[in-house]
């Protein structure tokens, strides 16, 4: 890491603190007015009481059990892809990039389909998303490195998207092939995305290994930053580009993998997220981060509130962040606006 | 932190619920032990399946159903429970039923039936760890009928109920036995369910919408198949060589539109006349749900499959069976139109 990469960067992140810590203290207003809001009434001094143990009773059920490990798991998911979205977009120099673009999504959802599929418990449905995920960017990662001579990005890219097909078809005839009856609809609902089984069980599981994926990312904010100039010039400046992009990619897919496991594939967010973020702070990744983290969160935690409250019956989330992002998303093509790179 | 306030908040209602009531523990069919309360007032229905094991059993327990009825479904439904609100399903049959929303519903008992593989007895303790709410699971097989109503009688304390409906069913199914002992494989009518508006979706041998089919001593022409388990897609050609003796659907659509059909009115059972509309009303006779339904679909179907064998009218048992099951008596335009 050169001086002259730091001290052009670093002003700007003195100016940029205020804004992280409003949009910390909006995310933590919403967390708390989203448990305040459910088909259960409670009112906020109620759910204050259930916080702090003194209500009792079904407020301390659908608080403890139900609500608050909700809100958590949204804004955990949210933030998560929203910064394996972010990473994603550095790497690959392109803004229409998401954290499936190297089949991390279709693995795993190729995965928790097999599980259901074969009835097995939640516990090892979970586990096989997790696993599938890994393995299909394990094998776009090992395809492309034997594949020499050519441009490595691009080769990623297009294994990646091969890669999506084939776990799409399989899933595809695992479809056909299951019980219309007790499978089909649960796999359906698990492709949508969902967080309303989400237990604190689950959140305590996902918990160390989307930690294990953000700590690296965060501390080498500073260096992937290096990464948008090109691995020449990241090179120049005493980065070693393809060992850092390679532990970008292991970092972002583990955050991914891990809450497309609790929460199903839930699309957009990674996509549509860092484009606001950059909107807000601009290109350098060293800020992008942590403001796509935290409005990833708040984004998700307004979508599944409005999942688990807008109708009698849950709407999946994929549906929801795909309504609301999918126009955004047009909005801000409209406007022209390159802040990015 | 979140775990530990998760515990004490779950000990604490533990501990409360078990203060108010004197508990009993009852072994569901997936073998776990649930502690329910004495007296069980109110019930929320998992899916459709449980919906119906409860309207046959103890329909003033419904808190609603998964979804709203038509009214067409209504009509033969007893009132008030036919009106009863839409409430969702915990069982991802559609409509996912949200979770504060159950509790908000305060029932005693949280009832599915249905499947009872991992994944659905995983689903249970989860519920049931997360509302509070004790969670049951009842085996949906069809061969299990008799011993699901006995099962949920004990639950809900009316044992009596559940032993009428159980020796009811159990008579169906001695019926069908006596019938097909004296039919050898070789008398036994080749048999197709259509599905869909173009009749070319249907299930192999083993699949639950099929199983009437070969319950009812029909042979399924689809036969076997190492990869499906559900329902497949069946081209027509490969049906055009099955040839089927008699075709059976409860698609009005495919019904009404089949003998028009370039493709269909080539097909031997369709002009010999053998395409058998089931009824569907309040629930189908065959399938949609695969719940318990099917024990008068049972002896539609018989009747059929082997029309001069089957010594049974109809008429009556159907007017028998929607009063002993359904609650309802079915006036004669009712029963008219639901057997032509």
């Amino acid at each position: 890491m050169t001086d002259h990469a730091l001290a052009s960067a670093r002003p700007a992140r003195r100016r940029r603190l205020p804004l992280v810590a409003t949009l910390t203290l909006v995310l933590a207003a919403g967390a708390l007015t989203a448990l305040a809001i459910g088909p259960f009434r409670l009112s906020l001094p109620e759910v204050l009481a259930a916080l702090t143990g003194r209500a009792g009773g079904q407020a301390e059920v659908v608080i403890w059990n139900i609500r608050l490990p909700r809100v958590l798991a949204a804004m955990l998911v949210g933030a998560a892809l929203a910064a394996a979205g972010a990473s994603y977009q550095v790497l690959f120099r392109n803004p229409l990039v998401s954290p499936d673009i190297l089949g991390v999504s279709s693995g795993a959802a190729l995965g928790a389909v097999c599980g259901i599929f074969l009835s097995l418990p939640m516990i090892a449905i979970q586990g096989f998303a997790f696993l599938g995920g890994l393995a299909a960017v394990s094998l776009v990662i090992f395809i492309a490195q034997a594949v020499r001579g050519v441009d490595q990005t691009l080769v990623l890219v297009l294994t990646g998207v091969v890669m999506g097909a084939l776990a799409g078809a399989a899933t595809s005839l695992l479809k056909v092939m299951a019980d219309p009856y007790d499978q089909l609809p649960a796999i359906t609902f698990w492709l949508l995305g969902s967080l309303a089984r989400t237990t604190s069980a689950d959140l305590g599981l996902v918990l160390p290994s989307v930690a294990l994926g953000l700590v690296p990312l965060i501390l080498l904010r500073w260096r992937i930053n290096l990464l948008s100039l090109g691995d020449d010039e990241a090179r120049a400046l005493g980065v070693d580009a393809p060992k850092l992009r390679l532990l970008v990619i292991a970092a972002a897919t583990l955050i991914t993998a891990s809450v497309v496991a609790i929460a199903g594939v839930v699309g957009w967010v990674g996509l549509v997220i860092p484009h606001i973020a950059r909107m807000l702070v601009g290109p350098s990744f060293a800020t992008l981060l942590p403001v796509s983290a935290i409005i990833g969160a708040g984004y998700l935690l307004l979508v599944d509130t409005l999942s688990r409250t807008m109708a009698t019956i849950e709407i999946p989330l994929g549906i929801l962040t795909a309504v609301l992002g999918a126009p955004f998303f047009l909005y801000l093509l409209a406007r022209g606006r390159r802040g990015w790179a | 932190m979140i775990r530990s306030l998760f515990t004490v908040a779950l000990i604490a209602l533990l501990a409360q619920s078990a203060a108010a009531q004197s508990p009993r523990i009852v072994t569901d069919s997936a073998g776990r032990q649930v502690e329910l309360p004495e007296r069980i007032e109110t019930v929320f229905a998992a899916g459709p399946p449980a919906a119906i094991l409860l309207y046959v059993m103890a329909p003033d327990r419904m808190l609603g159903w998964p979804r709203a009825n038509r009214p067409d479904e209504r009509e033969f439904l007893a009132q008030p429970y036919a009106d009863l609100p839409e409430l969702g399903t915990l069982t991802d049959q559609g409509g996912e039923a949200n979770l504060e929303r159950v509790v908000a519903l305060e029932p005693n008992l949280i009832l599915d039936f249905g499947s009872v593989r991992d994944t659905y007895v995983d689903l249970a303790n989860r519920v049931q760890a997360q509302t509070g709410i004790p969670y049951v699971l009842i085996d949906g097989r069809f061969e299990n009928t008799p011993t699901a109503l006995r099962l949920l009688g004990e639950i809900l304390g009316i044992p009596e109920r559940g032993e009428t409906l159980a020796a009811d069913a159990e008579a169906t199914f001695a019926r069908i036995d006596a019938l097909l002992a004296d039919i050898p494989e070789a008398y036994r009518p080749r048999a197709y369910l259509a599905r869909r508006p173009d009749g070319l979706e249907s299930g192999v041998v083993g699949s639950i919408n099929t199983e009437i089919l070969e319950r009812a001593g029909g042979i399924n022409v689809l036969g076997r198949s190492a990869a499906a388990r559900g329902l497949v897609q069946v081209s027509f050609e490969a049906l055009l060589a099955a040839d089927p003796d008699v075709i059976v659907t409860w698609d009005r659509q495919f019904h009404e539109s089949h003998r028009d059909d370039p493709l269909w009115s080539r097909m031997r059972a369709v002009q010999e006349g053998n395409v058998h509309l089931s009824p569907v009303l309040p629930f189908g006779w065959i399938d949609r749900p695969p719940s318990l339904n099917r024990i008068i679909g049972l002896d539609w179907m018989a009747t059929v499959f082997f029309p001069d064998r089957y010594q049974i009218d109809l008429r009556e048992r159907t007017r028998d069976f929607y009063r002993l099951w359904y609650h309802i008596d079915l006036s004669e335009d009712q029963l008219a139109r639901l057997l032509p």
